[in-house]
């Protein structure tokens, strides 16, 4: 019989948000994604204000990017077009496909879940963490570039590329709506990632699937001849944020987009978390 | 039988996924025959030969439909509201009007002797039909529908035959004089603007070439017809006769003899049959009730909201034919709100409505004064260049049009402007406005194109569905004239900021223009005079919240399937009499996939308060039973406790259990004093005492312990990881090969540790290949190979009778002979 008793423990207290978010907000893949959340408004400033053609942009399809020097708001919206396509995409993979198999191939989960953590909290903290990390780098973006084009380009309300302008407190409406769509669309490569996490010990190998995966719905979104076909397609919402630029919001697209995500995600994440259930851990 | 229903409520919702979009239908096959129509012509009474689809439901006698076609088109055309309606329970005949497809005769523009009459002759067919049912003999239940061509037929016919006892009527023309010459001056002279577009279009759809066919002037169109087409075309004028030919084919002639209710449908996108037309049969059919719907469709494109429109055209059926449910006489605005970046959805509806039909002017308005000084256009000689404003015939082209040619010419347009807009505006209907207009010289024939715009603060103008009104002034000299103007009837809003011009144009593309030339001055007279519409919106078809509130509904279900498909494991089995066991194996087995045995059939215990060696080859399940022990693989038979506690993954006596197993783990960015922080923080035991000094002290990494785990060499992390798992001495310390990568030194300094570890109680479980190592520091073994048990028991037990001999000898003499050793 021993005569010592082992620390009170409470699984409930165990591998904590606030303690995992430590863990990973000193990482450096951590810091890059902050970093360039930082850095592309500052270089797409730099362009503009240095470059040789001082006009400003070309025209695109949605002839955001013409206004994005009009203010900040518009330069933010037009830095989140530009962010959203790949960007990220990719930091929101990172964030979620590495952060389990990252423990996988560190060794630390099998001390972590013998701790005990129990396996449902694990992930629980690592989906969570991962989240606000993506949600992080999203503000970053938008904060540093509102704060650049505030000081470089004056502070204009949002003149939309639909027409009109709106006032101070609509261009805010209209920015929060638009960050929060884009947020939410970042869950379906979220969720991907997140199971392929589990899924593989291979930290890079769960990012790259869940960035091919998303790469290859875009293409599939791209083929005319599917037709209404790609209407089933999560990625197919991805652009609805600018229906939240006319002068009344047009719900319609991205109560859908945002629906699918959401319902993508918790897929995902269900047979992540039903797979890590039953998971012999060898690594 | 909660996993079962966690995975019930998992397949019902992948199954509801799946299936959902796909419900099959049977289709009714329909019976398709030529029936005699009305005489060919007035000089030959033999009956036209009518192409006939006849669609019978399931159950009979039912009411019935006459679906007729657009022009140019046949009974094919019609087939899916056919089975639409069949479904639903109509006797559906659909049939090719004269003139078109399989049926003989010649086109006569819904004449009231000919295509009017036919259709009373499907009529009659259908009171014959025991299908069908019957008010009194002859005199069946039945309805009539159709767009354009097939709309005026659906009210012409009503006109004429007070049998039909409802009308869904799309699209379609009041008078055709007006729909072709359009004339937007408030009464002005008639004939107005040739369509010339338009009226091409529309003859030469009836005409039936085909390549390879000989080639003919008039085609199937009746000789009058066909002689009033090219004065108008050629000459510009309309002979009486032609006038009275297409009085006569108008359901502006009888609109006052319908009694039967009118669902009444006009395109928001159409320059051929405009939303003026719609509304002179709306006011003029005063004798039966009338529904009108102001859709986003249209003879230019538009968004086509074919099932709405369908499902109206049932519900208006259902109400009239059979008693069904009453559909609210209110009347519907589309309102579009197109989706930016999407390059297939045009847009979504969203359906305003208001009590009853105010009219083309609205049930408000706004006045918004005009600046501008009157302005010089030029209206050049021969019509050219001319603006484009709709691409008649192009369909959805014209939208684009509409976005991209709205370019004013230079030169031949005149603009007024109003103020910026305080609000935002919605302008549902025709905007009037007055106009004083003279010329340089004396003209004949003055043609002007007038269009509502709406100019945002960034210059760009929009032209709400390319629609102008035309306006032909005869006679006209330098003394100005005044005149009112209907612009056309648009759905259409306007920003805070934005402003509102009158355009005036000399060209448009869709017309025929006077041969010119000519400089006009053109001023406004006064203010725009908008209309305004007060009604209530709600989104056609799914309401927006659905999508949310599914996605969160589907979510919660999830989340509860997945709570309760939580691995449930037999309720542990309690084992009192092991409370004291630090480590107790009962019939411990794991077969991974692919049928490897790792583990078969282990029983062994752990006395407290010694060192115990775990022995075996490589392979022999050493790591497997550890991990095991921990919670990390699951046993594919037996089970193990930790101090009577049946171990789980992640069972609350894991953390009496301090591990390391096959390795140290850490996080390379971070320090080994922040690793072993992080993880005491993580392990659920913060309130407790992590005995961090006696633990560095044992790792002994000095300063080393600061750096970041990166920098370290294979034997610091290994120290570290012992260290780790030392973390709040815990009352089983389980280590696998904690001495490789250490130095001797080093090793003895280990095996002093894990004795003092013992010597204080607890326990400490030890695997190693190094028999002497097992042999200096452990007063047990457990000795494995090929996943069987070898020999449990104390080291001096296994070495008595075999004097002489070390470990290490009898270990291979065991291994080596393979046999089993009983307890």
């Amino acid at each position: 019989m021993s005569t010592v008793t082992s620390a009170p423990y409470a699984a409930r207290r165990t591998l904590t948000v606030r303690t995992e978010l430590v863990r990973q907000l000193r990482r450096r893949r951590t810091l890059v994604a902050f970093g360039l959340a930082v850095a592309l408004p500052l270089i797409v400033v730099a362009a503009v204000k240095l470059g040789p053609q001082s006009r400003g942009f070309g025209d695109g399809d949605l002839d955001l990017v013409g206004l994005a020097t009009a203010g900040p708001w518009n330069f933010t919206l037009t830095m989140l077009l530009f962010a959203s396509g790949f960007l990220l995409t990719i930091i929101a993979a990172m964030f979620l496909g590495d952060t389990v198999a990252s423990e996988a191939s560190w060794s630390t989960m099998r001390y972590l879940l013998a701790a005990p953590v129990p396996r449902r909290r694990f992930l629980r903290a690592k989906m969570i963490v991962g989240l606000i990390l993506t949600a992080i780098t999203l503000l970053i973006l938008v904060a540093v570039a509102f704060l650049i084009a505030l000081v470089v380009f004056g502070s204009a309300p949002l003149t939309s590329p639909l027409g009109g302008s709106f006032d101070v407190a609509t261009s805010w409406q209209r920015l929060a709506i638009v960050t929060g769509y884009i947020g939410i669309q970042l869950l379906i490569p979220a969720g991907i990632a997140f199971l392929m996490s589990v899924l593989t010990d291979v930290p890079l190998g769960a990012v790259g699937a869940a960035v091919i995966i998303v790469i290859v719905l875009n293409i599939l979104d791209a083929i005319d001849a599917l037709g209404d076909l790609r209407r089933f397609l999560p990625t197919d919402y991805g652009g609805a944020w600018a229906d939240a630029l006319g002068q009344q919001i047009a719900w319609g697209d991205m109560a859908i987009g945002a629906s699918y995500a959401l319902v993508t995600f918790a897929v995902l994440a269900a047979i992540a978390v039903l797979r890590f259930d039953r998971k012999d851990i060898l690594s | 039988m909660r996993a079962f229903l966690g995975g019930g409520v998992a397949a019902v919702l992948v199954a509801g996924a799946l299936l959902a979009p796909s419900a099959a239908r049977a289709e009714v096959a329909p019976v398709a025959m030529m029936l005699a129509g009305a005489p060919s012509s007035a000089t030959d009474p033999t009956p036209v030969q009518l192409d006939v689809d006849v669609y019978i439901p399931e159950v009979t006698p039912a009411p019935a439909v006459v679906l007729a076609h657009g022009f140019g088109g046949s009974k094919e055309g019609a087939a899916e509201q056919a089975q639409l309606l069949v479904e639903a329970g109509y006797v559906v005949l659909a049939y090719t009007a004269r003139g078109f497809g399989e049926s003989t005769g010649l086109i006569s523009m819904n004449a009231p002797d000919y295509e009017v009459a036919d259709a009373s002759a499907l009529v009659d067919y259908l009171a014959s039909l025991a299908s069908v049912t019957v008010e009194s003999p002859g005199d069946p239940v039945v309805g009539v529908a159709g767009g354009s061509y097939g709309g005026a037929l659906a009210l012409m016919l009503a006109g004429y035959d007070d049998r039909i006892d409802a009308v869904a009527a799309d699209i379609t023309w009041n008078d055709l004089e007006t729909s072709l010459f359009a004339q937007s001056a408030v009464d002005g002279v008639q004939p107005g603007v040739l369509k010339s577009l338009w009226t091409s279009l529309f003859f030469s759809s009836g005409l039936g070439l085909e390549p390879g066919q000989p080639v003919s002037e008039c085609g199937r169109f009746t000789p009058q017809w066909c002689a009033a087409y090219v004065e108008a075309v050629t000459k510009g004028v309309v002979s009486a006769e032609a006038a009275d030919l297409m009085a006569r084919s108008s359901p502006r002639s009888i609109t006052d003899r319908i009694t039967a209710p009118v669902l009444l449908g006009a395109g928001q996108a159409d320059s051929l049959f405009p939303l003026t037309q719609a509304n002179a049969n709306a006011e003029q059919i005063v004798n039966a009730p009338v529904k009108v719907v102001w859709h986003a469709g249209g003879h230019d494109g538009g968004i086509a909201e074919t099932d709405r429109l369908l499902a109206l055209t049932r519900a208006w059926f259902d109400q009239h034919l059979r008693a069904g449910p009453t559909v609210s006489d209110a009347f519907e605005v589309s309102l579009v709100e197109a989706s930016a970046l999407s390059d297939r959805d045009p847009g979504t509806v969203e359906v305003l409505s208001a009590p009853s039909y105010p009219g083309i002017f609205g049930d408000g308005t706004t006045q918004m004064p005009l600046a501008a000084p009157p302005q010089q256009v030029l209206a050049p000689a021969g019509g050219a260049p001319a603006a484009i404003t709709s691409l008649p015939g192009a369909g959805g082209l014209a939208r684009l049009a509409g976005d991209l040619l709205a370019v004013p010419l230079p030169g031949q347009t005149a603009g007024f402007f109003t103020e910026s807009l305080a609000s935002p505006m919605r302008i549902v209907g025709a905007t009037r406005a007055r106009l004083t207009v003279s010329s340089d010289r004396e003209v004949t024939d003055a043609v002007l194109f007038a269009s509502l715009r709406v100019v945002s603060a960034n210059g760009r103008q929009a032209l709400p569905q390319g629609l102008v009104a035309a306006v032909r002034i005869p006679d006209l000299g330098p003394e100005p004239v005044t005149i009112e103007v209907v612009l056309p009837g648009i759905v259409t809003e306007a920003a805070a900021g934005d402003r509102l011009a009158l355009v005036v144009a000399t060209t448009d593309q869709g017309y025929r223009m006077p041969p010119g030339p000519a400089v006009y001055t053109v001023a406004a007279d006064g203010p725009l005079i908008l209309p305004t519409l007060q009604g209530t919106t709600e989104a056609a078809g799914t309401p927006v919240w659905v999508w949310p509130l599914g996605a969160v509904i589907i979510t919660v279900l999830i989340w509860i399937a997945v709570a309760l498909l939580r691995p449930r494991d037999r309720s542990g089995e309690a084992r009192p009499e092991l409370l004291t066991v630090p480590l107790a194996t009962r019939d411990l087995a794991k077969e991974f996939t692919g049928g490897l045995k790792a583990v078969d059939g282990v029983t062994f215990e752990v006395p407290p308060g010694v060192v115990l060696g775990l022995l075996g080859p490589n392979g022999a399940g050493k790591t497997t039973t550890m991990r095991m022990a921990m919670g990390l693989i699951r046993p594919t038979g037996g089970d193990t406790w930790i101090f009577g506690e049946q171990v789980r993954p992640g069972s609350a006596v894991l953390a009496r259990v301090g591990s390391f197993i096959e390795g140290p783990g850490f996080l390379p960015h971070l320090t080994g004093r922040q690793n072993l922080d992080l993880f005491w923080r993580a392990s659920g035991r913060e309130d407790g005492d992590p005995h961090l000094d006696e633990v560095l002290e044992i790792a002994g990494l000095g300063s080393a312990i600061d750096r970041k785990v990166r920098t370290y060499s294979q034997g610091m992390r290994q120290r570290l990881g012992i260290a780790q798992a030392m973390l709040g001495l815990p009352d089983l310390l389980v280590l696998d090969e904690p001495t490789n990568g250490l130095d001797p030194p080093q090793i003895r300094e280990m095996r002093q540790v894990m004795h003092d570890y013992a010597a204080s109680g607890r326990t400490v479980i030890v695997s190693s290949h190094l028999l002497s190592e097992v042999e200096q520091t452990c007063s047990h073994v457990v000795v494995m190979n090929h996943g069987h048990l070898i020999y449990s028991g104390t080291v001096d037990e296994l070495l008595a009778g075999r004097s002489g001999l070390r470990l290490e000898d009898v270990f291979l003499e065991l291994v080596g002979e393979g046999h089993r050793v009983d307890q």
